[in-house]
């Protein structure tokens, strides 16, 4: 188990989704990955991107523009 | 949607693959316009995925569809939209991705590829004769089922297999929508989705105009992704050749905009309230200031003697300078692309 960050801040939808993705495609269950944006749509499509390959959502976070998504990597 | 839908009434284990080009109408224009933002800040495809419960997978191939675009094999459609070209690559993809997953052993396989085109709904690239071109050109030959159309296409490899019921696909043609708005409502689905082409902005006549323009302003044809980007955003004006402004047109644009001032020149208007400008190309610093003035004209200070703005040059660079709004005779109607 181990904790991994990921900055996609300046990025657009879908491509905070799309580095989400291939991040958590080399990590193992259990792992934590925390992704940093920019673009406020990600606070629905990577909910959404989770929820559908049964990864977990721990907490999102919005301060000014800069949003923080902590997911926890789940056995698919 | 509703091929997924079709395929999974059969007890078929579905997974989509959903593909970013850079030209998709999708989160980006959504993102960036303000009004839009209300509106539907949804991806549509990870949408679509959790309304027919399958796992999405999302790739990027920005890079590799350059040269669908750039030159594509079998010319593009009504506007700059390469769709043959287009399917056959995402085709292909799929195909080289499930190819992929066959062969690690530990992953479980995929047997066939489902899309859902339906016979004359496209003018050039969903023709009978096209169908067939797609499986071939793509490798995926037949393992390539449509299941929308796929009664009146010959029977493919699952179909002889047995691994699907033949019966149960569907022989939609046509332009005509109702059979299978009809079906999706059976289906219980409520909101159908768009048909594919309103989501990307190579369909689109005024897109494809500026696009061309760059080609054009470049003297070659190329783009990086950035270019494509600014492309959905904001008035475009080409004073000269060798120069052209976006100008922005409301907060969301000028937001997204701020992010590209280290790469071009800009304009921000100081004494009135205003759109963000950026002047893409290699303006003389006369042009620059030319470009500030009709920058101004889009500001509130329009009818003013004299304007303050900040010219900041593509290195960052900035000065700020006091201009008459140009007047709107000025900018020629052939300007905006
Ligand atoms: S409209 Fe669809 S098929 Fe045509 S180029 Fe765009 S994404 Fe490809």
């Amino acid at each position: 188990m181990a904790d991994h960050n990921l900055d996609t801040r300046g990025l657009l939808c879908p491509m905070p989704v799309i580095k989400t993705q291939n991040a958590i495609r080399k990590l193992q269950a259990g792992d934590v990955l925390t992704v940093t944006a920019t673009d406020p749509g990600v606070l629905h499509d990577i909910p959404a991107w989770c929820r559908i390959n049964g990864h977990k959502v721990l907490e999102q976070k919005q301060e000014n523009r800069e949003i923080e998504i902590r997911i926890e990597v789940c056995e698919s | 949607m509703l091929a997924v839908r079709v395929i999974q009434e059969q007890g078929i284990l579905v997974e989509g693959v959903n593909f970013f080009t850079g030209f998709c109408v999708e989160g980006h224009t959504h993102a960036i316009r303000k009004k839009d933002q209300q509106k539907q800040k949804r991806n549509n495809a990870l949408w679509v995925a959790e309304q027919l419960g399958i796992k999405l997978h999302i790739e990027d191939i920005s890079e590799e569809y350059k040269d669908i675009v750039l030159n594509p094999k079998h010319g593009y459609g009504a506007h700059l939209n390469p769709c043959l070209d287009c399917k056959v690559f995402m085709v292909g993809k799929a195909n080289a991705m499930l190819n992929k997953a066959r062969q690690m052993a530990d992953e479980k396989g995929f047997d066939f590829i489902i899309t859902g085109e339906v016979i004359g709904q496209r003018p050039k690239s969903q023709r009978k004769q096209t169908m067939p071109l797609i499986a071939r050109e793509s490798g995926a030959d037949d393992r390539l089922v449509r299941p929308l159309c796929a009664k009146i296409l010959p029977p493919t490899l699952p179909e002889r297999e047995g691994w699907l019921d033949r019966e149960k696909l569907y022989d939609f043609n046509g332009r005509n929508r109702k059979p299978q708005i009809a079906l999706a409502q059976q289906f219980g689905l409520l909101d159908f989705a768009q048909p594919a082409g309103g989501c990307c902005f190579l369909t689109d006549e005024s897109y494809s105009r500026k696009l061309a323009d760059l080609w054009q302003a470049q003297g070659r044809k190329d783009y990086e992704l950035d270019d494509i980007m600014l492309l959905k955003v904001g008035r475009h004006i080409r004073p000269a050749p060798h120069y052209k402004l976006i100008v922005s047109r409301e907060e969301g644009e000028n937001n997204f905009m701020s992010g590209y001032k280290k790469q071009f020149h800009s304009v921000r208007l100081i004494s009135h309230g205003g759109p963000l400008t950026l002047v893409d190309g290699n303006p003389s610093d006369e042009e620059l200031l030319y470009a500030a003035r009709i920058a101004a004209r889009f500001s509130q200070g329009r009818d003013a003697e004299s304007v303050q703005v900040e010219i900041q040059s593509k290195g960052g660079v900035g000065r700020v300078l006091n201009v008459t709004p140009v007047s709107a005779d000025d900018i020629a109607p052939s300007w905006y692309i």
